[in-house]
């Protein structure tokens, strides 16, 4: 009754919606793909447990380790594109006087695009004949043709360059937000100190920014790790498997070959390896972090 | 307090999650057993979901509108409604575990055997043996739809051999005779190259995703003589590692590195290559015999540029890779629904086949919506009974014939072989990557691409 008294009941009256579809879109799932996972199942039939069988031969399969080494890849790729480049132009557009809100916006435009769209359009764009969007423009000055996505050695970069002008907007504008919290006293100290561009932003900007770098470089390796539509629209995992990553081996095991307890053993495994790999890397920034 | 709290909602996440499991196990259940010996009553009203499909001109809506009044003035207790459907790899099964597919929808003989065997499709056997026809399907058709005692769970619509489709303006064009397409591997390599020289098209196209990679490479091996499964009793082998595959790939290898006759694109499957061919972007391409319809109604080909050769065969066991269309009824369905949706897959795929009047009035509807009556395809019963059925609808008949003869003049005494038996469309699948490999690396080494295709498709045989 004191619970009552004190307000539990009407938090709990207004949680219940929030409780409710939580309860049915995030961990329903979640509870429903871990018990999938020691099943054998097509989703018609009755299911059949099966122990760890699923998490045995989806780590016998051989296209395994090409889907962790390619989703690999991708995340070094992206990290040495996708990390700096938005930090860097976000640096630049928080230094410009005019214009500030018109570059925001161009920077943010590729993200307002629908993601499929943008692949489909890009796809046109890397059509490999010398009459190509791109390979006409590399012809300008005498390169190219380029096969792009028909290589298995530029298939993965071609992914990376699309997924990076895809995504930067969002980074900036997180940036952005961060660097406007940046007090200018700190410039101005460091500009009686003598401090130039480069010094003010090694110097007080870095620094500042540096819990937001943490938090934006995590949810970088997270977001990279779970990489599929780009493989997906764009190369289906080819040229022989050379984009296939691992979530792209989740849903073909899924929805191409039906094999669900598969699929769902192998998201555990992947969810299981990215919570262990966000853990360290706070327990390992933490001291840092608050330096 | 707080714990308090915290139990009462993790009491309340609890409920609902145990809650919802038992709502889905119990649903799941009665979704799935459905007896097909149950005597469904005569005239429940009852309404069924049928495929037509993707993407067709209005003229082909019209006509399957027009089909569906007849069959519902036949049938006035069963309404059916249209859902569109095309059969596609890479997302059947999702459709298929998703509940989105209507109860009589088609999948390729590809797909047969695992439906029945993983129990995904409604047992329709006992009413389709009360069909009139139904022991006569020729018997390297009937076999795709049937379970390992014999029972029809699928009827077989469609039968074809695969076949060359070239774009005869394309050969015009490059200077070759359209009246006379390739009758050898060498001449096909040397068509494509002279395509490719003097049109700037590609020659010769070659589908390598969503496992028609695996697909076309088989049907390359299968005219050169080679087979990719063998079976001895229980076991079955993968027969990948051979010379019949090496030499397909070598061939492709040739024309790809040696002639850069085969384009740009080598990435394409069923939809694209079909969509560029009709475009005029391909000069010849292997897919399906019966496609001719799906390239001038969905495509908008110009029905002159069509052509359509068989393949050259070599070797004493040399044969064309068959295939064709079940029609199957959804595993949801209700004894009732199954009842009606044989009705449908009778009335709309199969009289047309074997009575006159029908298969007048389906060709009169089809020829009135200009669309294309009396493309050339392979008997699904016995080639008499097919010969009679195109008598049948010889005036009606729309499609130019002539441009069909070099394939329907020598497809009925060519050697028809059934698709590897054993988790065939995940044996196409593992033969994806070697011939993208193949035509994307000009180093590739293909003894060793096949040797480890060869130890992966055995893997998936064994454990399937």
């Amino acid at each position: 009754m004191t619970w009552v008294r004190g307000g539990g009941l009407s938090a709990l009256i207004l949680g219940l919606p929030l409780l409710f579809v939580f309860g049915m879109f995030s961990w329903f799932p979640i509870v429903r793909a871990a018990i999938m996972s020691f099943q054998t199942t097509n989703l018609v039939t009755d299911p059949v447990f099966v122990g760890w069988q699923n998490f045995q031969q989806v780590l016998a399969d051989p296209l395994l380790s090409t889907a962790v080494l390619n989703t690999l890849y991708f995340a070094v790729l992206a990290l040495i594109f996708g990390y700096p480049i938005p930090l860097v132009a976000a640096v630049l557009m928080s230094e410009t006087k005019r214009g500030k809100g018109i570059l925001s916006a161009l920077a943010y435009l590729p993200v307002v695009v629908p993601p499929v769209v943008a692949v489909l359009l890009w796809k046109t764009f890397y059509d490999a004949s010398a009459t190509g969007v791109f390979n006409t423009i590399v012809g300008w000055v005498g390169l190219g043709p380029f096969p792009w996505l028909q290589d298995p050695a530029t298939a993965m970069p071609s992914l990376v360059l699309e997924a990076t002008w895809a995504a930067a907007g969002g980074t900036i504008i997180i940036y952005l937000a961060a660097l406007t919290g940046v007090a200018p006293e700190l410039y101005d100290a460091a500009e009686v100190d003598g401090a130039g561009v480069w010094r003010k932003v090694w110097h007080v900007t870095m620094p500042q920014l540096r819990g937001v770098l943490f938090i934006t470089f995590i949810l970088q390796i997270i977001g990279t790790a779970q990489v599929f539509l780009e493989p997906y629209l764009f190369t289906g995992g080819g040229p022989a498997n050379s984009t296939t990553t691992i979530m792209l081996m989740i849903y073909d095991y899924a929805f191409r070959f039906g094999s669900y307890g598969k699929a769902t053993a192998l998201s555990l495994m992947l969810a299981a390896v990215l919570a262990i790999l966000s853990v360290i890397y706070f327990k390992a920034t933490a001291k840092w972090s608050k330096s | 307090m707080k714990s308090t709290r915290r139990n009462v909602a993790l009491t309340l996440v609890g409920a609902l999650t145990i809650s919802a499991l038992a709502a889905c196990s119990s649903s799941s259940d009665g979704e799935t057993t459905t007896d097909a010996a149950e005597t469904p009553a005569a005239d429940e009203p009852v309404t069924i979901q049928v495929a037509m499909d993707e993407g067709l001109e209005q003229g082909a809506i019209d006509a399957f509108d027009e089909r569906i009044a007849q069959f519902q003035e036949a049938n006035p207790n069963i309404t059916v409604e249209k859902q569109e459907y095309n059969w596609v790899g890479t997302t059947f099964t999702a459709d298929l575990a998703g509940g989105t597919l209507p109860d009589v929808f088609t999948v390729p003989f590809t797909d047969g055997r695992g439906l029945i065997e993983r129990q995904q499709i409604a047992d329709i056997s006992a009413q389709v043996a009360e069909l009139p026809y139904a022991d006569d399907f020729s018997e390297n058709v009937a076999v795709a739809g049937e379970d390992a005692d014999g029972n029809m769970w699928l009827i077989p619509i469609a039968a074809y051999g695969q076949g060359i489709h070239y774009n005869r303006a394309l050969f015009t064009e490059a200077g070759l005779d359209p009246d006379a397409p390739p009758t050898t591997w060498d001449e096909v390599q040397e068509a494509a190259k002279t395509i490719s020289d003097k049109t700037g098209q590609a020659g010769y196209v070659e589908m390598t995703s969503a496992n028609t990679g695996g697909w076309i490479l088989t049907t390359l091996v299968y005219a050169l003589g080679g087979r990719a499964e063998t079976q001895e009793g229980e076991t079955t082998t993968a027969t990948i590692n051979t010379p019949e595959y090496k030499k397909a790939l070598e061939m492709l290898a040739s024309m790809r590195w040696d002639d850069d006759s085969m384009g740009s694109n080598f990435s394409h499957d069923w939809g694209t290559s079909h969509a560029d061919f009709a475009a005029g972007k391909i000069g010849m391409f292997i897919s399906g015999g019966g496609d001719y319809g799906n390239l001038v109604t969905q495509n908008a080909m110009p029905e002159e540029d069509y052509g359509v050769t068989v393949l050259p065969l070599e070797g004493d066991d040399g044969a064309v890779l068959g295939g064709g269309t079940l029609a199957a009824v959804n595993a949801k369905a209700t004894p009732e629904e199954q009842a009606a949706a044989v009705k449908w897959i009778d009335f709309y795929y199969m009289e047309k086949l074997t009575d006159k009047d029908a298969a007048i009035a389906d060709a009169q509807v089809t020829a009135d919506q200009d669309q294309p009556v009396g493309a050339p395809v392979l008997p699904v019963f016995d080639k008499a009974t097919y010969d009679e059925s195109q008598e049948w609808i010889a005036d009606l008949i729309n499609v130019p014939l002539e441009q069909f003869a070099p394939y329907s003049d020598n497809i009925y005494d060519q050697p028809l072989a059934a698709e590897p038996p054993v988790a065939t469309q995940d044996l196409y699948a593992a033969l994806d990557p070697v011939v993208q490999a193949v035509l994307t690396d000009e180093n590739a080494d293909i003894d060793k691409l096949l040797s480890d295709a060869e130890t992966n498709v055995q893997g998936i045989i064994d454990a399937s």
